[in-house]
């Protein structure tokens, strides 16, 4: 976290970037015999400082969304718009969208290529031209953001397990200091600790930066612990965007495109249905149990 | 028949340590392991990545080889020194795999083909060949797409091709490596009622290494492992009323547990065991209103 002269905490960015989608469709093998649409028509602004989780069934288009963000696909129709400007605007400077949108792909520990882990986090900065020293802070404060101890700079990435791995290639993205940082199921195959971690150090990263971070992920739980902001995608559109209590509380709708709710939440309408009414908006443990004390306690002082 | 059945796979005194470089000291992956697995049976093994569940996997299928101690396969040691070539095969044809990554273990351009792979690779008469495939498509419900293209197919049909193809070998066991590990909430429903229902319905006994707690309650028997030991193993109920030993192992449990045991923390008599969440839901107002009828 950088300090301002009066020693207070800002965040590093102090206009926050905008993505908006405007009508974009998009078209894979477009004109040819075998074109699918992954996208249809779809409109939607991103950005704020929160975290925002993007969920669908597989095929639902969510992958193809997250590319089209910083410029790795090109809308079939329809334009995509950074901070006021259409990214596709310069072709040429699509370079620069994606040092502002940065992205964490699936498995990225697949990616990682240089010969130390401190070399292949300062890959992206010294792409961006930036001075040795410049480099070094940035790659000291990615590598806090996650959670990778010092020590293993110097090692190779090959030495490292496969959470270390992980978090190594996202503190490269980090290094960049992206305006919006999109990671595509970050948690993918890691043990519940595991998750914990690496989502804890994502949370944690967006709230000190103060920028907008998206998820995409299958875990209903890890979404209702985490984001602001639930967007769900179905067949190629945008079927819910609100926050995890206005999206958990249509399960209804979530069971028949591929998805589900917590299973928390599942217990909340159980016990609805039992008279203990605590309430649409469940979607965490803990908020659960702290809800049905405040309805114990209720019973017993009516009773009284 | 004897009154005791020789198990499918038993494990025995097992340990092994990875190969490392000059003048490192080797870690032990697994250490003094015990576990048998009776045929039939369902049982889910949980562990925290390095926790020595995949090693273990690796020995039952016969790709690693233990240290010290052996692997029974079918009531033959494995580790026997007089174990030829053909012994490992033959019990290969009895444990079947199926992998983490969909895109990883489908070979084939057409669905049939791909699950007559292994059955062609037996030197099978063409018409067994048929009668498998068809057989063992109807049993994982992919019927329909027997000439569909697999890479147009969900990562849980993809899944499920997988699965076809080993059972059209007719292996007695399967062992899934985190096999839902990569499909969203419907493909792992689909996986998941596909593996229960070869293990109720063919007997095919069934091994699921998984980090998902709502699909470990599902199996007969849950073995939980760490530090290459095995730390608990009984039923879901047994194993899943220790939350705090679970936690401790970076491991998790059912949000229905969790709930529970909040509730027993603050004073309800409630199980722990219970995963449903209907059940959960029941228990919860029971022990509410006895909370109240108390006062």
């Amino acid at each position: 976290m950088r300090k301002d002269s009066h020693g207070a905490k800002v965040p590093w960015h102090t206009t926050m970037a905008q993505v908006e989608l405007k009508n974009v469709s998009f078209t894979y093998g477009d004109g040819g015999p075998y074109a699918v649409r992954a996208l249809d028509d779809i409109s939607i602004t991103l950005g704020g400082s929160e975290m925002i989780g993007i969920m669908g069934h597989t095929g639902s288009g969510k992958s193809t969304l997250v590319q089209l963000l910083n410029g790795i696909l090109k809308p079939s129709e329809g334009q995509v718009i950074l901070d006021g400007t259409d990214i596709w605007e310069n072709p040429k400077k699509i370079r620069d969208v994606r040092f502002k949108v940065g992205l964490v792909m699936q498995y990225p520990e697949y990616q990682l290529f240089d010969e130390t882990v401190r070399d292949d986090i300062a890959f992206g900065p010294k792409n961006m031209g930036m001075t040795r020293e410049e480099i070094e802070t940035r790659v000291l404060e990615a590598a806090r953001f996650a959670r990778l101890d010092e020590g293993l700079l110097d090692k190779s990435p090959f030495e490292l397990s496969g959470g270390q791995k992980r978090r190594a290639a996202l503190a490269g993205v980090i290094a960049m200091r992206p305006e919006l940082l999109v990671l595509d199921e970050p948690a993918a195959g890691l043990d519940p600790g595991g998750r914990l971690e690496i989502l804890g150090s994502i949370k944690e990263y967006q709230k000190e930066s103060g920028t907008s971070v998206i998820i995409v992920s299958h875990s209903m739980e890890d979404m209702a612990m985490y984001c602001d902001r639930v967007i769900v995608m179905a067949s190629g559109r945008i079927m819910m965007d609100g926050t995890c209590a206005d999206v958990f509380s249509q399960y209804d709708e979530l069971l028949p495109v591929g998805l589900d709710v917590p299973q928390i939440t599942h217990v909340a309408a159980a016990l609805a249905k039992r008279g203990v009414d605590i309430g649409k908006d469940i979607y965490t443990v803990k908020y659960a149990a702290a809800r049905l004390s405040e309805y114990a306690e209720e019973v017993r002082r009516r009773e009284s | 028949m004897s009154e005791t059945k020789t198990p499918i796979i038993e494990i025995r005194d097992l340990s092994f340590a990875y190969p490392t470089d000059d003048g490192e000291a080797p870690k032990n992956a697994l250490t003094n392991v015990n576990l048998s697995i009776e045929e039939g049976s369902f049982v889910s093994i949980l562990g925290h990545n390095g926790s020595g569940k995949s090693t273990l996997a690796k020995m039952m299928s016969l790709i690693l080889m233990p240290d010290s101690g052996s692997v029974w396969i079918d009531g033959k040691n494995m580790s026997a020194e007089d174990i030829t070539e053909e012994d490992v095969l033959d019990a290969r044809r009895k444990v079947g795999m199926v992998f983490q990554n969909p895109d990883n273990q489908i070979v084939a351009t057409v669905v049939e083909e791909d699950v007559a792979f292994g059955p062609e690779n037996l030197g099978l008469p063409s018409a067994e060949i048929r009668r498998r495939v068809d057989e063992a498509l109807e049993m994982v419900g992919m019927t329909k797409y027997a000439r569909h293209a697999p890479h147009n197919l969900s990562g849980g049909q993809k899944q499920r091709v997988a699965i076809a193809g080993i059972i059209a070998m007719r292996r007695r066991c399967i062992i899934f490596d985190e096999s839902t590990a990569m499909l969203d909430p419907a493909g792992r429903r689909e996986v998941m009622d596909t593996i229960e229902r070869l293990n109720r319905e063919e007997n095919i006994t069934v091994l699921h290494i998984t980090h998902y707690m709502n699909e470990a309650v599902r199996a007969d028997r849950v073995v939980v492992m760490d530090s290459g030991r095995i730390l608990l193993d009984g039923t879901p109920s047994e194993v899943f009323s220790q939350p705090e030993t679970l936690w401790n192992v970076r491991l998790d449990v059912p949000q229905t547990t969790e709930l529970l045991y909040h509730m027993k923390k603050s004073g309800y008599n409630v199980r722990l065991d219970i995963f449903d969440p209907d059940e959960c839901a029941e228990e919860i107002a029971a022990a509410i209103r006895s909370d109240r009828d108390a006062d």
